[in-house]
């Protein structure tokens, strides 16, 4: 069948078949293979686009469903060239180590912002609850939303000196 | 990852549309909403419906509406809306106790009300909620509409009395004064089906009694869809510590849980015990405080 | 008592954040990643490439009668299905484990796990894959499956392995370490014995991206192309051509961006053998990726070592021995990898961070109807269980002896004075001032006021527990003598070229699953050599363009890889110096060296950067005797030991009385790992770890009934934590080098996985100490936690 959808602000038509997984759209048909996928069971979360402007797990819906809507998938976070300040966010704050949760975890961030420009740890963590990372332990990736939420209009420079961790470590002389 | 077998595709661009779908494809059709339930089933292979008919176009099946002394909710309403809505915070907090531990943010974002009730999984939280709130479910099909209430809907695990030519549309909690709720649940982590899980609505006297109650239970068993021995042991008399214990006790008896990886047998008979002793203790607090607030 | 110095970052680059050498730097490889363009292995597409599904036993032990492929190969789409008997012909039903035993690529005779690989059918595209299994028809005979390790060695047990010659049994192997005659003696003399049954369940490293391979095989060119999601590169290269007869110069094996390894991406299985015979077969590109259930049912699980623990020990606290038998369950196949000298991996350094006039171990291997495995989730070759098992006996002495474990510990820690210290197992412990650490960690945790808070809320009823780890582990795998992996020598390689203009391009023999390499490696050539990391290009993965070496997992990246590329840039540098020389027309002896530069001793102003040294290399200066026109050179290097991090972590948890329920509120970790890197990464390597503990000790098991199904086998049973299950995490550190690596450096990315699990567990049964815990076996689900409280210990059908 016929599937026509918005993806990144681009309108694109393509024949699946109906049972084909809007995950699966995306990487297969389109190339887009930013979006990730790590299971069968609709439980990790690594699948996270946003549609209509909300996160969902792109593995749990067919591309015939999302046919008509708008899409928008870690390709589309930067804009013109000009990196999301979340994506700032992640490499400021080291919010990804082996990067394969990263980019749903960024798309689930900016609908939060989006929604909630400062939000608190609790509602941070809860907001990505339904993704998983098995690398960072989840508080780096706070702080990269954090620092997102600090930064709306991104930073100016590629890097801006971050805090010294002095303070968060207790170092002791040799 | 897991993918399902093939069918074909039609998406309903109104109710009697959707209802002349299903009528057309007959046994082997299905109506998919959030499809949360329904697609994790079929890439599992558990499920392999012919046709699939979408009804995410149906904006008029989802909506959170007071008129006069009930509650109408539209089958459609996703769980995030019934989660950040007021109305109904206000009126029947055990739905926002309940959606805070329903999977997670995401198929919130997706699933519906509807789609959960007809999965008609055991485990499933809003099936307790709509027991404990006496929900009146209205189901239409081709021949009209007609109203069930909520002990009638669910005929076993994953069964409805929903026929295969129909639709829930609407989900009616009747308000009532006087009255509040409270919903808890163990999981072993963030997303789990429960453990056990418990809810309670109730309704205070001008005495300070509890007037009215219905206690439910998830996971455990419970026949019938709610605690009725544990109800009437309590139906009229002052809340207190005791009354609680009482109607844990009850509960618990009356529950069948099963030992599993989730938890033991007896481990779960102690959780309907404890979860309803505390539902029961939030609602009366909250009755309390409410009355306090007005006066 | 160390050599190496402290390296304070250049304090000009710290201003503007950008160290030329150690420091706080922000990653290299991040600008892909989060844009969405990283490579991993299902980002790999081919002209012409198929794809590739596996049919996969549902029974736990069965005869296989008979397979029929004929519905399935008619099936559109598909060109080929490939079984036990096609691979039979090819001699590759069959394949040499990393244990010296074999395990079947398909099953012939019978099936001995649940999801063991069956067939395998190669499709135009995965949806016709996998609607091809459907269609193929698979004829068994049930057969009483073995599920609990302890009824392996029953007499009338079934016998597992009838595929080997003259098997009656399931038994493995039995290894032993340290002294039994003496250990025994300081037993019978002691004043107190403890004693304890320890499980350390089946649990799974599960990383975010499954395992898979894309197989191109050339028959023009009789190369072999395989991307694979593999940790060690080089060594699955050998290994294919050792088994599959391709000759290893026609093998190319590169290794994309990795979604996580933890250990599960070490062997070589099934799935990336059926691709390259599918590859062969049919002349075009094969992907195979496996899905989320085959990831956590066939491959390789972690643990599953049933344990007995004994200590011995004075009345007053000070622990004599540690004696412990275990039962060590590998699966239906011995495939777990470890140097082959150690069957049992590095259990013996189940002696601890404590200083014991007597240790002895035994550990018996055995085969049961499970999935193949055992080596894996950051586990160091065994180091999770015997931590684990130390720590939870230390906790038990201290319980028994109403010593606070804290207190326990201190007293009886190795000391400093004491190192290199020879423990009473064999090994030879680096460095380490395990005081200062523990001492630290009691400070940020606020430990005597967290004792106090308990004690009142216990006047209350209300359980509130603080768990103490120590743990030394031992990393950094190995001296060629004493360590291989299939005779293969666990000695690494590095590269080092500075081009003309003063960039440079190191080539690692190591793979990063996400640990940062692309930036910490270029730290370390940056702070030998003074380029600017960001002028350092590193390259690893791809066997056709990389050093030879053994791969990243047991933490030895730093130790091995990090030691050859400090070693290669100081050869560099070495070489610098005599090139400037020449340009200076000085003696290389009258040069002084900072960091980029080479200058004239007494007259600054003349000196020679890197980049003009470089030049002149490649370009007119006449070289002196001996020096050859470039400045490259490469490094094969062999550690003289292991090394030995260490950490005291401390874990605060709250618990529900009335159901169980384990918050975890604090968790503060005091990690020593020698010499810091890069102290981001280093953090962001100890959150991972510490998440993992939480995620064992609370929610984490691969069970299976007893019929052999795996109950742990999607992510709606196996439950990895969430952002909600884990607390902001608490980190300090201290630097006790080591004195034999290069940089002192000694690796930190499995110690919160090693250190975690029991500072948990001792932290619940702290919180139960009202009634009367000793122990409770992990996970600590809610129901296990209540059960415990109730006196009952809850098993799982496995154990």
């Amino acid at each position: 069948m016929k599937i026509t959808m918005t993806v990144n602000g681009d309108s694109v038509t393509s024949e699946a078949e109906p049972r084909v997984l809007l995950v699966h759209f995306l990487r297969d048909v389109l190339g887009l293979t930013g979006t990730h996928w790590g299971c069968d069971t609709s439980n990790c979360g690594l699948c996270a686009v946003l549609m209509d402007g909300v996160p969902v797990k792109s593995c749990t819906v067919l591309a015939a469903m999302a046919s008509g809507h708008e899409i928008r998938t870690v390709e589309g976070l930067a804009t013109g060239g000009t990196l999301d300040p979340v994506q700032q966010g992640f490499m400021e704050e080291h919010g990804l180590q082996c990067g394969f949760c990263t980019p749903g975890m960024m798309l689930t961030a900016r609908a939060l912002l989006d929604k909630n420009p400062d939000p608190d740890e609790d509602t941070i963590r809860q907001a990505i609850s339904g993704q998983i990372c098995r690398c960072t332990g989840y508080a780096t990736i706070v702080r990269s939303i954090k620092w997102a939420a600090a930064h709306p209009a991104g930073s100016s420079q590629a890097e801006t000196p971050a805090e010294t961790p002095a303070e968060e470590t207790a170092e002791v002389p040799a | 990852m897991q993918i399902p077998a093939a069918f074909e595709y039609a998406r309903a661009e109104s109710l009697d549309h959707a209802l002349q779908l299903l009528a057309e494809h007959g046994e082997e059709a299905r109506v998919i909403a959030g499809g949360h339930s329904l697609l994790p089933m079929m890439k599992l292979r558990l499920a392999n419906p012919e046709w699939l008919i979408d009804i995410n176009d149906l904006a008029d099946l989802d909506y959170i509406t007071e008129e006069g002394d009930t509650l109408r909710i539209g089958a459609l309403t996703r769980h995030v809306s019934l989660l950040e809505s007021d109305a109904v915070a206000g009126l029947f907090p055990l739905v926002r106790d309940a959606e805070k531990t329903i999977a997670d943010p995401l198929v919130r974002n997706r699933g519906t009300i509807g789609g959960s009730l007809c999965q008609a999984d055991p485990a499933e939280d809003l099936s307790t909620v709509c027991h404990v709130l006496r929900t009146e479910l209205v189901i239409r099909g081709p021949n009209g509409e007609r109203t069930v209430p909520m002990r009638e809907l669910h005929r076993g695990p994953y069964e409805t009395s929903v026929e295969q030519n129909e639709i829930l549309t609407e989900i009616r909690w009747p308000i009532r004064p006087r009255s509040s709720s409270a919903y808890t649940k163990v999981e072993r982590r963030v997303g789990d089906w429960a453990t056990t899980a418990a809810g309670a609505c109730l309704t205070m006297g001008d005495a300070g009694q509890i007037e009215d109650v219905v206690i439910g239970l998830t996971a455990v068993g419970l026949d019938g869809g709610t605690a009725t021995r544990a109800e009437d042991a309590i139906r009229g008399q002052q809340p207190g510590e005791e009354l609680y214990a009482e109607a844990g006790r009850l509960a618990a008896e009356d529950c069948n849980p099963v030992g599993d990886q989730r938890g033991t047998e007896a481990y779960k008979r102690h959780l309907a015990d404890e979860l309803t002793q505390r539902v029961l203790r939030k609602a009366v607090e909250r009755v309390n405080s409410t009355t306090a607030a007005r006066s | 008592m160390t050599a190496i110095e402290e390296r304070p970052a250049n304090p000009a680059a710290a201003a503007e954040n950008r160290p030329i050498g150690f420091g706080r730097l922000q990653r290299k490889e991040d600008p892909r990643f989060i844009r969405g363009k990283g490579h991993y292995l299902d980002d790999v597409v081919l002209p012409g490439m198929l794809h590739g599904a596996m049919l996969r036993s549902p029974y736990a032990h069965a005869k296989l009668i008979s397979i029929d492929t004929s519905a399935a190969l008619a099936h559109p789409g598909v060109h080929a299905v490939i079984t036990g008997k096609d691979l039979e012909g090819l001699n590759l039903a069959w394949a040499p484990t990393l244990s010296a035993d074999v395990m079947a690529i398909l099953a012939t005779d019978k099936v001995r796990f649940q999801g063991q690989e069956v067939a395998f059918v190669v499709a135009d595209d995965r949806y016709s894959a996998r609607d091809a299994l459907e269609l193929i028809d698979v004829e068994y005979e049930a057969l009483p499956p073995v599920i609990n390790a302890r009824t392996a060695l029953d007499a009338d047990a079934p016998v597992i392995r009838t595929d080997l010659e003259g098997r009656t049994d399931n038994h493995i192997f039995d290894w032993e370490a340290g002294d039994a005659a003496e250990t025994d003696a300081v037993f019978a003399r002691a004043d107190v014995v403890v004693t304890e049954d320890i499980v350390y369940p089946r649990v799974h490293p599960a990383p975010m991206e499954t395992c898979g391979a894309v197989a191109d095989y050339d028959p023009i060119d009789g190369k072999l192309t395989l991307w694979e999601t593999t940790q060690a590169p080089h060594a699955h290269r050998t290994l294919y051509a050792i088994v599959a007869g391709i000759p290893e110069h026609k093998i190319r094996v590169i290794s994309p961006d990795i979604g996580g390894g933890f250990g599960n991406k070490v062997g070589i299985y099934p799935g990336y053998v059926c691709a390259v015979v599918g590859s062969i077969v049919t002349g075009k590109p094969v992907k195979w990726v496996e899905d989320r259930s085959e990831n956590l049912m066939s491959t390789s699980f972690a643990r599953d070592y049933l344990m007995h623990g004994e200590v011995a020990a004075t009345n007053d606290g000070k622990i004599l021995a540690v004696r412990t038998t275990v039962l060590a369950d590998h699966g239906a196949f011995n495939a777990t990898a470890q140097p082959t000298k150690y069957p049992a991996g590095f259990f013996h350094i189940f002696t601890g961070s404590y200083d014991l006039e007597a240790a002895h171990c035994k550990v018996t291997g055995v085969y049961t109807n499970k999935a193949p495995g055992g080596v894996a989730y950051a586990c160091s070759f065994r180091v999770t269980e015997a931590v684990y098992l130390v720590e939870r006996m230390v906790d038990v002495l201290a319980l028994k002896l109403g010593i606070d474990p804290a207190e326990i510990r201190l007293k009886n820690f190795i000391k400093p004075e004491q190192f290199p210290y020879q423990n009473k197992t064999g090994w030879e412990y680096d460095s380490g001032e395990y005081e200062r650490a523990m001492r630290m960690a009691m400070d940020m945790a606020g430990y005597d006021e967290l004792r106090r808070e308990q004690a009142e809320k216990r006047e209350r009823g209300e359980l509130m527990g603080i768990g103490v780890t120590f743990f030394t582990e031992t990393v950094g795998a190995g001296p060629r003598k004493h360590m291989d992996i299939v005779g293969l020598g666990m000695a690494d390689g590095a590269e080092l070229r500075v081009h003309p203009t003063g960039k440079a391009v190191v080539r690692l023999s190591v793979q990063s699953q996400g640990q940062g390499h692309e930036t910490t490696f270029a730290q370390i050539v940056s702070e030998e050599i003074g380029i600017p990391p960001e002028d350092i290009e590193v390259v690893h993965g791809d066997t056709d363009n990389t050093p030879f070496g053994l791969g990243t997992y047991g933490s030895r990246s730093t130790p091995v890889s990090g030691g050859a590329v400090a070693m290669v840039t100081r050869k560099v540098r070495d070489k610098a110096r005599l090139i400037a020389a020449a340009m200076l027309e000085t003696r290389p002896e009258d040069l002084e060296w900072e960091k980029g530069r080479f200058f004239v001793k007494g007259d600054p102003s003349q000196g020679k950067t890197i980049a003009e040294i470089a030049m002149g290399a490649h370009g007119t200066v006449t070289l002196p005797e001996g020096v050859d026109g470039n400045l490259d050179a490469e490094v094969t290097y062999d550690p003289p030991n292991l090394t030995f991090p260490f950490g005291a972590y401390i874990c605060v948890v709250d618990i529900d009385p009335g159901t169980g329920v384990v918050k975890v509120r604090r968790f503060i970790a005091v990690d020593d790992c020698g010499t810091r890197i890069n102290e981001m990464i280093i953090e962001g390597q100890v959150h991972g770890g510490l998440t993992d503990g939480v995620g064992m000790a609370l929610m984490e098991i691969i069970d299976f009934d007893e019929d052999g199904n795996c109950l742990g086998g999607s992510f709606m049973d196996y439950l990895i934590p969430t952002a909600m299950e884990v607390p902001d995490w608490e980190t300090g550190h201290t630097v006790t080098p080591s004195p034999h690596h290069p940089i002192g450096a000694k690796g930190i990315g499995e110690s919160a996985t090693v250190g975690s699990p029991s500072a948990v567990v001792n932290a619940v049964v702290d919180a139960l100490q009202p009634y009367g815990v000793v122990h409770i076996d992990m996970p600590c689900t809610p129901s296990r936690v209540w059960e415990a409280m109730q006196g009952r210990h809850v098993p799982t059908a496995g154990v």
